[in-house]
């Protein structure tokens, strides 16, 4: 019986992407980048407060997009990467007094460090087992957090409060020749955003790079790869610590956005909105990472208009509503849409 | 050495649980080869269901068997109207699929019949068996309906030809396809089995966790670790995994100082992967071998 | 005619400021964002989805309630625009409604918001912005600073208050106690655990045993069987419904008997000891400030009365069995008090000026004898408990009405 062993041609569980088919064209670009200039001005504070929690959650789907869709790793545990990024920032701004903006590295270095570790007993995990070994790890993260021996630093189950940044000196005297000032939501705003771009074209170098291209080797299939001279293991505990790192900046951004960090709001549940924003946006396609942040962000408010007792299920049905729609995400739409343009200009 | 006999028969209690939802978790795993984030969800809605027809007067035995009829009938009714149309999309579609109608369920059981938790009947009783007071006759029932549930699972996959069958389509349906399954059926009889095994598990569950939408919630991490250690293609396994993970919880949060009892869980998850990482497909499930 | 009508209206609401503020009649109207002539807005954040969701009955109870304020012609002649959003029990999202509420509906206040998580996060962006952010639905101990953060108030009585009034009991009448306590591993377990040391003080070495869960643990068997172990004489249980129904059961089958103390949170008569077994729950202590709706001895109070009046008219889906049903009633009736103290003067400094100035006001859930205070240097509203036993099918309150105040 035990001799017996099932042999399966495994269709890769990520469908390949094309890297040129990852980013979006100069036009395209263009406009993004001129709407996430722009609309800020024009809108209230709070709505300014949301857009930057788009970027935040724009930014922790892209990092998990380069994992899954880059590299084909399943991770359900970027809630505790974005969990240490926050703290990270939170305990050296309030506890060391040191600049927000000098925290961010530190929690990319930090939770580069940890994604690398943990990427290591992972190779030999692939998927339902890879999903268990990180979802372990993002119900975990929580209740260590919790521990008695940290509360001195985190803060234990009250949390941390954190301070908000203000817009610097320099800015508002330059504002105020032309009589205008600044909120310190817009500044952090532009912060973000300028975080943000940074992290992106280094993201779309990379995935171009020739580590990108062993990423997507191993994707497409590992044991090819491997024979082909990719060293496996390195690269897929490199995608761990990349993917994590940016993870772990985002954390830090949403931590100081939010001003507060606290056990609770680090739980599975922000593990598995990050998913759903990969797949809504499309796996493996980067810009498709705000697009799965806005559905993460915008959808239960408006699943909580319709119906409060049933909140919970108007966004499961929206979900299964897109899904149907659209099961390659955004990227179907986008692709659609491109291929659309190509037959209106060939007219 | 009293307390370790006690922590581990304790144990053995809870296994008994996390195996009974391993075991709905194999089934699902045999059928679409993947994990149903949802088959928690599902199982609390059976029992509720099943709690429900008790309410309007049947007895618990009629409720028990109605309930597992309509569990069949629900679980081939979602595969085919909402899993169905999501066959061609990737498997992280899928998922998210299966976080939807987690979030479904989850959402309606509260609106229905609302979050105050409700005592569930048991028919094995509660009093002390065989003179411990660890374990309760309830508690030796629900092992013993595992164990048959397990020699049935165990019959009908191996024996069957309707067993056999689904475990082709689902481990290589290409050429099950070729020799005359209909493939797409065996995944509605999975969806339909598991659910039916899902709602007696959550049956069991009840009595000892009290009956509520969020039920389930720990139960499936649980019974996740559980199939996963045990191997995802063996019934036995899961439900072996069930009490090991069961003892293990207990004896990490009694006997390893400082950190055991804030972290049981994450040290139990973490010998879990441990295990994995030396036997990546679980203590008694069979390596696949990949083809290039 | 509808000329005539709208001058009647406004002839009643006249009516009726002149009583409600008896000298302040000469006041002019004032506002601030969120109120108006004819409508007060009012901010809320609730779990309606994810882990805590079964809390969210407390919001639609409110909603419920304002309904019938609204149908009884409203706050001197005001209606109340209740706008309540889900935060699923999550920090960042309660940030998010909250700024949704302050800077986009523009509300008045935020009122009731649950979860101390969720209330941390608010705190210091409600303070400031002065906002008021009155009768948080969280039992922790730090919204009584109105020196740090007088925009901020509480309701229920602290948990580490309560705790304290179990200790004093034990050290009074079980002085030899081996103390076990199960506490769930969260502000809440915490909270309730410093305030039982506290109020042991020194003799705080009388806890043998302390176990710590967490609410994904499916059941809590192994903890009981370590307390039980441990040799513990008096069991304290820091939980919640579930698994405080769970221990009782648990207890019951083990044949263990201790001095079984439950927290007020999962004192509920319906929502606990009923689905634990009656049997199992005779001799429980426990302390409590509200009246319970499915215990029987309250089946001809008036208050109580009034309260199955409001359900059976305005929120028939409810369950009276849910402890949170009774919770929404009691605070919603708190925060109608103020509005109406407030008279014409809708300024969000006065709403904090009316709340820190309840004197003897009395929800009709509250237990006989239980009233709320406050003043500029007090933001605890309710600091009384009373001390109770089951027996048969209900509690039985014994003892003084204790006041909880952490002077000591």
């Amino acid at each position: 019986m035990a001799a017996v062993q099932e042999v399966v041609t495994e269709a890769p569980a990520i469908d390949a992407v094309p890297k040129r088919a990852m980013t979006l064209s100069a036009g395209t670009t263009l406009i993004m980048l001129a709407l996430l200039l722009l609309v800020p001005l024009f809108v209230k504070n709070f709505i300014i407060f949301q857009l930057t929690m788009l970027l935040v959650y724009g930014l922790a789907v892209l990092a998990l997009n380069i994992l899954t869709g880059g590299s084909g790793q399943f991770s359900l545990g970027q809630s505790a990467f974005y969990a240490v990024g926050a703290y990270t920032s939170a305990i050296l701004i309030e506890n060391a007094g040191m600049n927000y903006a000098l925290t961010l590295p530190v929690a990319g270095f930090v939770c580069f460090l940890f994604g690398f570790l943990f990427g290591l007993p992972a190779l030999r995990l692939s998927g339902v087992y890879l999903a268990l070994a990180t979802f372990a790890l993002a119900t975990a993260m929580p209740q260590i957090l919790k521990l008695g021996y940290f509360e001195a630093w985190t803060g234990g189950v009250q949390g941390l409060v954190v301070t908000k940044p203000d817009t610097p000196d320099i800015v508002q005297t330059v504002l105020a020749w032309f009589h205008l000032k600044m909120s310190q939501d817009m500044w952090f705003y532009y912060f973000a955003l300028a975080v943000t771009i940074a992290i992106y074209i280094l993201s779309v170098n990379l995935l171009r790079s020739r580590s990108g291209r062993a990423f997507m080797a191993i994707r497409d299939n590992e044991i090819a790869a491997s024979a082909m001279g990719v060293d496996v293991a390195l690269y897929k505990t490199l995608a761990f610590g990349v993917s994590a790192a940016i993870t772990g900046i985002a954390g830090g951004l949403g931590a100081i956005a939010v001003q507060f960090v606290a056990p609770d709001g680090y739980t599975i549940t922000l593990a598995i909105s990050l998913f759903l924003g990969m797949v809504v946006g499309g796996v493996g396609w980067l810009p498709g990472s705000i697009v799965g942040s806005a559905f993460i962000i915008f959808v239960p408010n408006i699943a909580e208009g319709i119906s409060k007792g049933l909140s919970g299920a108007v966004f499961g049905v929206i979900l299964f509503i897109v899904i149907f729609l659209v099961p390659h995400g955004a990227r179907q739409v986008a692709m659609v849409a491109q291929h659309l343009l190509g037959r209106l200009k060939k007219r | 050495m009293d307390l370790f006999v006690n922590q581990i028969l304790a144990g053995i209690a809870t296994g008994a649980i996390y195996g009974c939802m391993a075991l709905a978790l194999v089934m699902i795993y045999q059928a679409i080869d993947n994990l149903n984030f949802a088959q928690g969800e599902m199982a609390m809605f059976s029992t509720f269901v099943s709690w429900q027809l008790m309410q309007w007067g049947l007895p618990y035995w009629g409720a028990f068997v109605i309930t597992l009829v309509l569990s069949f009938v629900g679980g081939v009714v979602i595969e085919r109207a909402l899993f169905k149309p999501l066959a061609k999309a990737p498997i992280l579609t899928n998922v998210a699929g299966f976080i939807a109608l987690f979030s479904i369920l989850n959402s309606s059981a509260g609106l229905i019949w609302d979050f105050t938790i409700k005592e569930y009947p048991t028919p094995f009783g509660s009093a002390p068996f065989l003179g411990s007071q660890l374990i309760s006759t309830h508690q030796a029932g629900m092992i013993g309906v595992t164990v048959l549930l397990l020699i049935a699972l165990y019959v009908f996959f191996r024996f069957t030809r309707i067993g056999l069958a689904m475990r082709a389509a689902a481990s290589v349906p290409e050429s099950a396809r070729l020799v005359g399954i209909n493939t797409s059926w065996m995944i509605a009889l999975g969806w339909g089995m598991a659910a039916a095994i899902g709602s007696i598990a959550g049956m069991l569950i009840a009595p000892v966790v009290f009956l509520e939408p969020n039920m389930m919630g720990g139960v499936l991490i649980y019974g996740f670790a559980a199939a996963v250690l045990g191997g995802l293609n063996s019934p036995f396994g899961a439900v072996i995994g069930g009490f090991l993970v069961g003892i293990f919880e207990n004896l990490a949060g009694t006997y390893i100082p400082g950190v055991g009892n804030e972290l049981k869980l994450p040290i139990a998850l973490a010998l879990i992967v441990t295990v994995l990482v030396v036997k990546p497909a679980g203590l008694f499930g069979r390596p696949i071998v990949k083809r290039v | 005619m509808l000329s005539k009508h709208k001058l009647l209206i406004a002839a009643i609401a006249a009516g009726t400021v002149g009583l409600a503020s008896t000298g302040s009649a000469l006041a002019q109207k004032k506002y601030d964002t969120g109120a108006i002539d004819t409508e007060i807005k009012i901010g809320n954040i609730m779990p309606y989805s994810g882990p805590a969701s079964a809390y969210g009955v407390i919001g639609k109870t409110e909603a419920a309630y304002f309904n019938k304020i609204n149908a009884e012609g409203g706050i001197n002649g005001r209606k109340i625009n209740f706008i309540s959003y889900d935060d699923s029990y999550s920090p960042p999202k309660a940030v998010e409604q909250a700024r949704k509420l302050v800077e986009s509906d523009e509300v008045l206040l935020i009122f009731n918001s649950l979860g101390t998580p969720s209330n941390s996060a608010i705190e210091k962006y409600m303070n400031a912005k002065k906002v008021p952010q009155l009768f948080v639905a969280t039992g922790a101990t730090k919204w009584d600073e109105p020196k740090q953060f007088p925009w901020t108030m509480g309701w229920q009585p602290s948990y580490q208050s309560e705790a304290r009034i179990y200790a004093k009991y034990l050290i009074k009448n079980k002085p030899d106690a081996k103390i076990g306590v199960l506490y769930q591993n969260d502000d809440f377990g915490k909270d309730y655990l410093k305030g039982l040391k506290d109020g042991l003080g020194a003799k705080s070495s009388m806890i043998v045993a302390e176990e710590g869960y967490e609410t994904s643990e499916p059941t809590i068997d192994g903890h009981i069987v370590k307390l039980k172990a441990a040799g513990a004489d008096v069991f304290i249980s820091i939980t919640t419904p579930k698994f405080a129904a769970q221990a009782i059961k648990k207890l019951a089958e083990m044949n263990w008997t201790p001095l079984h103390i439950v927290s007020n949170v999962s004192s509920s008569v319906g929502g606990v000891l009923k689905p634990a077994g009656f049997e199992n729950s005779q001799g429980i202590l426990s302390a409590n400030y509200g009246k319970d709706a499915a215990d029987p001895q309250w089946n001809s109070d008036p208050g109580m009365k009034k309260f199955l009046e409001f359900l059976t008219k305005y929120y028939p889906d409810a369950n009276k069995l849910d402890g949170s049903v009774v919770y929404g009633y009691g605070a919603a009736q708190t925060m109608v008090k103020v509005l109406q103290m407030c008279g014409d003067d809708l300024t969000r400094a006065n709403v904090m000026k009316q709340a820190a100035s309840l004197k003897n006001f009395a929800p009709d859930t509250l237990l006989p004898g239980i009233t709320i205070n406050t003043s500029p240097t007090d933001y605890a509203p309710i600091k009384q408990l009373r001390m109770e036993r089951f027996k048969g099918e209900k509690w039985e309150l014994f003892g003084d009405i204790i006041s909880s105040e952490l002077t000591n």
